[in-house]
């Protein structure tokens, strides 16, 4: 462990993996309570636009991404809110979109080509600068800030959105609010796991912890705490064994729902037991 | 319910808290609801009552504003649902609990999301908050179930945990859309008893049945809707009583002129709770 954190990038890339283990569940568990459990997978594509766009105009690509991915996001909610029959066909066309134009505008930028977006599609959480922690920290504070001051009303949109109406909440701002936060925690997450497995870090600890609990809000705080030890865990290992760390960590995330899976059913069915002796 | 006294209540400004006038509400191109005059006073006990696809459901919706109306006006509390703002005098029990995607959720954390109209963003959860939640659990009987995730409970213990929800809004009006449907005899009781407590302080309730039951000694009035039209409005119809005791089990074969209804209309709407049943 010392060898590990005596590295500068390692240092990054476990901060980085931090901030990525806790926003990404913590997002997630209201996406996948809204029934919207591939919203990142479609922000993720649209993602990989801004990213193009980045290299193609030299600007950073993390802030076009953000700028990009929010769009995407933004459209996709006035679309799944406008109607339900042709929502899911709407999104789909979006995500294509998105990722043969991420294609198209790198073949465009000079010197470009389709391999200067690997490391955006699969993840390279050890290319993480310093400058990149800033700006991910920055994002995740952003991220979890929004839920803390939002969270009550983000549960009972995400719970039942006619009755956030008949409460009076503002449905529609919150609608994109959440699509929002989503499309950023998806750049945050992005250089950890990769646009193509951010998605992942979304739903599989949530799922993993929903095996487990009663409560939204334990439920919550599990899947961060998941999302960390899928992150941190799959960063260490590959460093020690030469394994590509997105794929590393998406497959502990998934190791640990498999483990969970079986558990819960155990504590389940002993709590019925001890319900009906 | 410890609140602002029914008196200090009724002396507000405005105390009619629905009035729609040429309501009309048009989804996927066919008009569910064609002309719906109605208002509703401060203090009634309204049953809305129908045939299956009648328009209940849309009527009470789209009273609160959750369905846009196609023509005509509607008013909450004197104002159009869109310019609403006290939302807190709301409580709106929807047919079904949602359970949102498979995320666990406890009963008091959904029951607490009653609060949402009456909490400020900043403010966290206060010990007015709380005291309400835990009388509402008591309310329906499931303070011993607070903790127990939703998702494990049955249809009918589902329905409390929802009206607990909007008990614990303390508001000064229930929209219940089909409170009774699917639910055990020993909810149904508890509801009746529930509301005859709310209905004795004073609040409105507009309720969405197609079957009474032990609800039935409560309503003050009942509007019959045909095809999304008015076609009995005033007193209830004498045949609920008969009609909708509980543990009438609906197997009798009734034809159209047994049920004697004040109107022509009440037959086909008692019809209509029979159909309904099945397809439940």
């Amino acid at each position: 462990m010392i060898d590990l954190l005596s590295r500068d990038f390692m240092r990054y890339a476990l901060i980085a993996a931090v901030l990525v283990g806790l926003t990404a569940p913590a997002v997630g568990t209201f996406i996948v309570q809204r029934r919207l459990a591939l919203l990142g997978d479609g922000i993720g594509h649209v993602a990989l636009t801004g990213v193009a766009l980045g290299f193609l105009t030299g600007s950073a690509p993390v802030l076009t991404a953000v700028v990009v991915a929010a769009l995407g996001a933004v459209a996709i909610e006035l679309v799944r809110a406008r109607g339900r029959t042709s929502g899911d066909v709407a999104l789909a066309l979006l995500f294509y979109g998105g990722l043969a134009g991420g294609v198209m505008l790198i073949y465009l930028t000079p010197g470009g080509s389709t391999a200067s977006l690997n490391s955006y599609l699969f993840g390279a959480i050890t290319s993480v600068t310093q400058q990149d922690v800033w700006v991910i920290g920055a994002l995740a504070v952003l991220v979890l800030g929004v839920l803390a001051v939002f969270g009550r009303e983000l549960f009972v949109l995400c719970q039942d959105e006619e009755m956030a109406r008949a409460s009076g909440l503002p449905t529609r701002f919150l609608g994109l609010l959440i699509a929002v936060v989503a499309a950023v925690t998806v750049v945050v997450a992005m250089r950890a796991v990769g646009l193509l497995l951010v998605s992942a870090l979304m739903v599989v600890p949530v799922a993993t912890s929903q095996q487990l609990t009663r409560s939204f809000r334990a439920t919550l705080g599990l899947s961060m705490l998941f999302g960390t030890m899928a992150t941190v865990g799959g960063l260490t290992s590959s460093f020690y064994v030469d394994v590509p760390s997105g794929a590393t960590i998406v497959l502990l995330a998934l190791a640990g729902f498999g483990v969970a899976l079986g558990v819960g059913r155990f504590v389940r069915r002993s709590r019925t037991r001890e319900s009906t002796p | 319910m410890h609140v602002t006294a029914p008196a200090a209540r009724k002396a507000a400004v405005v105390t009619t808290p629905f009035r729609m006038t040429g309501g009309r509400v048009t989804l996927d191109g066919r008009e569910v609801l064609r002309g719906i005059d109605l208002t509703v006073t401060e203090g009634e006990v309204v049953a809305v009552l129908g045939a299956n696809g009648s328009g209940k459901s849309t009527l009470v919706r789209a009273l609160l504003g959750l369905l846009p109306l196609s023509a005509g006006t509607g008013e909450l509390y004197g104002v159009p649902p869109a310019r609403f703002r006290q939302w807190w005098r709301v409580g709106y029990v929807p047919q079904r609990l949602s359970v949102g995607g498979g995320v666990p959720a406890t009963v008091r954390e959904v029951v607490a999301s009653g609060r949402i109209a009456r909490q400020s963003r900043l403010r966290p959860t206060s010990a007015a908050d709380r005291a309400a939640v835990a009388h509402a659990l008591a309310e329906v009987g499931l303070s011993d179930r607070a903790r127990d995730p939703v998702q494990a409970l049955s249809g009918g213990q589902q329905q409390r945990v929802l009206i607990a929800r909007a008990l614990a809004g303390e508001p000064d009006l229930f929209v219940l859309d089909e409170p009774t449907a699917g639910v055990d005899a020993d909810s149904q009781r508890m509801l009746a008893h529930t509301l005859t407590g709310l209905v004795r302080q004073g609040r409105t309730v507009v309720l969405v049945a197609h079957e009474l039951g032990p609800l039935e000694p409560l309503i003050t009035r009942a509007v019959v809707l045909r095809h999304g039209a008015v076609v009995h409005d005033g007193p209830p119809p004498a045949a609920v009583g008969t009609h909708a005791l509980p543990g009438h089990d609906h197997v009798h074969p009734h034809a159209h002129g047994e049920v004697e209804g004040p109107l022509p209309g009440w037959s086909d709407a008692s019809l209509g709770s029979r159909t309904e049943n099945l397809d439940r």
